[in-house]
């Protein structure tokens, strides 16, 4: 085993976080447990069965029967005053009246349930007579690359990188504080610059094993394929896992208890758990504020992951998204070593 | 004065450090030879962490100058080297909860060019049996013995110990002492800081007893104790009765008696023989219609000497 300083004081990180059962199931556990569960949640997720209501009275038998008969749509017969109840609450998507002519009540806002009157009408329309006047064809696309999870898996990954890094750096540094062994170092002759750059390396054993279970969970459960080449893939979460660490780092510079610390902690990662497109595009926020999306360094993190893992794209199409995460890291750490408080 | 073989292994003159509006240092003078064993001693709040730390180059000092092994804390890389020679203990110190003995012990080892082979630590502490066990699973005695493996990784020349056996039990004290007994063989020095009267008394060639930020006694414990004049304390109280106007002129002019003490509600006399004071005070407690509460009788210690110059107690047990 090597003596020199830099190494032990990466190992006893590395040690006090693995001895930590609780550690390993949020950062190796958790976000596998949450690709599962999402995966499952939005597999092959299209607008499936739409459920349909008819009120009870003349013709709603036969109603019932041409409804029911296409695959997108269930239909019941069913009382005034359930029927009512059941579209209020979203039950059914839409009501049919029977009779001449027939009323379509339903609530225009619901994308499901003006999805329902055009999949009704055209099903009554075509029993009733009416032809196509043009020839269609679908295709339905069930790729790999354009499902959810595959959106999903580089999100987790940018998010994951970003706890473990705030968490295992700053957790760590604030409680060498409160405990004295920060001011118990300081009597020693260590370098303080290897103290602080050993946590930015113990950050890198653990990222293998990170980015490793999940990626390798996605590929096995859902297919996730990585369509760039493993060593962009490679590149990006070292320089996304030593970035977050020298964020961990700033956040834990001058926070004297671990409560602090975590209150920061939660400061900086919530808005970028919404903002930066985990769980859905941030495509979604109005255009003012793209810029400001844009600049977080998660948002930056899952667009050069993404890139690589679904766009298949080269390091030089990621170029700007990775300057921007370094270009965090490195301020950060710097800014962190400035004003860092040993005691 | 003739020039010292070695230079003094701490000189510090002059010192002083403020908090605020609170003088913790207030003017401290200190030389401790090289191989000596010295003692600062004093009730918590008298400015011994504040002295210990500033000598350990942790605090920077307000004024006065500080010397350690020959050299000043510059606040430059030559620190670096300075520190390369001594071992510290600090008070409040808990290393990682997580890490065996072994492993805490090869990380501080890491910091020093020179260090000790791990065998000769662990036999130095007495803690081989539990090289593989992590920190936070030790006793305390245990705890405290690492901490100093960890303070002696580097074979110091000066070793610092900010109340090493605060809170530890009577056996792992004794343990302890052994631990800084088996380093001083070796010549080196030992700067600790204790409120244990018998710790100081055992182990220190020279004391200082300290209050308010300032050294109030200096010498070998045996010289401050012969400073009461006796070396017997009695220490008695009296249940409620018999006016006590003119008590106090009464114990003084009994055979034996060098000093007399009362503080809430106890009298202690410094005697030099026991056999002597001792029946010519219940004869005075007697003609006098008092009725005794408790007496104790015991060897005069630092904590006399303490109380004797403040009239306060070191330690508030």
């Amino acid at each position: 085993m090597s003596d020199r300083p830099l190494i032990q004081l990466t190992l006893a990180w590395i040690r006090g976080f693995y001895r930590e059962p609780e550690a390993i199931f949020w950062v190796f556990g958790f976000p596998i447990v949450l690709a599962f569960a999402l995966g499952i949640a939005f597999k092959n997720r299209g607008p499936g069965e739409l459920h349909v209501g008819v009120l009870r009275g003349r013709w709603d038998s036969s109603a019932v029967l041409v409804v029911d008969a296409s695959p997108a749509l269930s239909a019941s017969i069913l009382d005034t005053a359930v029927a009512l109840n059941q579209l209020r609450t979203g039950r059914i998507a839409l009501l049919v009246i029977p009779g001449n002519p027939i009323v379509y009540r339903y609530d225009s806002t619901r994308t499901e349930s003006r999805l329902a009157r055009l999949e009704v009408d055209d099903a009554l329309q075509r029993a009733g007579g009416r032809a196509d006047a043009a020839m269609t064809r679908d295709d339905r696309v069930t790729e790999p690359g354009s499902r959810y999870i595959d959106f999903l898996i580089p999100g987790l990954l940018g998010m994951n990188l970003m706890g473990s890094g705030l968490w295992g750096v700053g957790f760590s540094v604030v409680q060498a504080r409160t405990k004295g062994l920060l001011k118990r170092f300081l009597a020693t002759p260590m370098r303080k610059s290897e103290y602080l750059f050993s946590y930015m390396l113990s950050r890198l054993l653990f990222l293998v094993i990170e980015v490793g279970a999940l990626v390798g969970f996605g590929w096995w459960v859902f297919h996730v394929g990585v369509h760039g080449t493993i060593a962009a893939l490679a590149v990006c979460t070292v320089v996304g896992a030593f970035s977050f660490a020298g964020i961990g780092l700033l956040v834990a510079s001058r926070a004297k208890t671990v409560e602090a610390v975590s209150g920061l902690m939660n400061l900086v990662m919530l808005p970028m758990w919404i903002l930066s497109g985990v769980f859905f595009s941030y495509a979604r926020f109005p255009e003012a504020m793209q810029p400001f999306v844009r600049a977080l360094p998660l948002t930056a993190l899952n667009d050069a992951l993404r890139g690589v893992m679904v766009d298949g794209a080269s390091l030089t199409g990621i170029a700007t998204p990775l300057a921007v995460v370094v270009g965090w890291g490195a301020t950060s750490f710097l800014v962190a070593v400035k004003i860092f408080r040993w005691r | 004065m003739t020039a010292p073989p070695r230079p003094p292994a701490i000189h510090c003159a002059g010192l002083v450090k403020r908090y605020g509006d609170v003088t913790a240092v207030a003017g401290l003078d200190l030389t401790v030879p090289a191989g000596e064993c010295f003692g600062l001693l004093g009730p918590n709040g008298a400015g011994k962490t504040t002295t210990i730390e500033i000598l350990e180059g942790l605090t920077p000092g307000d004024a006065g100058v500080v010397q350690v092994l020959g050299h000043s804390w510059s606040g430059g890389s030559a620190d670096r080297l300075l520190r390369e020679r001594l071992g510290i203990q600090l008070q409040e110190t808990k290393l990682p909860e997580k890490l065996s003995v072994e492993e805490t012990i090869r990380l501080f080892a890491s910091f020093y060019p020179r260090a000790q082979p791990l065998e000769s630590v662990l036999a130095l502490v007495e803690l081989g049996e539990k090289r593989g066990a992590w920190y936070g699973k030790l006793s305390g005695g245990q705890k405290q013995r690492l901490a100093v493996a960890c303070a002696l990784v580097n074979r110091p020349e000066l070793l610092f110990l900010d109340e090493p056996t605060t809170g530890l039990d009577p056996q792992s004290r004794r343990q302890l002492w052994d631990v800084i007994a088996r380093f001083r063989a070796d010549g080196n020095t030992v700067l600790l800081t204790t409120h244990y009267m018998e710790e100081a008394e055992r182990l220190c060639d020279r004391v200082a007893i300290m209050d308010h930020g300032k050294v109030i006694a200096l010498g070998t414990p045996r010289e401050l104790i012969a400073s009461l004049g006796a070396e017997h304390v009695v220490e008695f109280s009296l249940t409620a009765g018999a006016g006590e106007d003119g008590l106090e002129a009464d114990l003084r002019g009994l055979p034996g008696v060098r000093a007399v003490r009362s503080a809430d509600g106890t009298i202690a006399l410094t005697a030099s023989a026991l056999h002597v004071t001792l029946p010519a005070l219940t004869g005075l407690l007697e003609r006098r219609g008092h009725a005794l509460a408790s007496l104790t009788t015991h060897h005069a210690s630092l904590d006399d000497v303490f109380v004797a110059m403040t009239g306060r107690r070191i330690r508030d047990e």
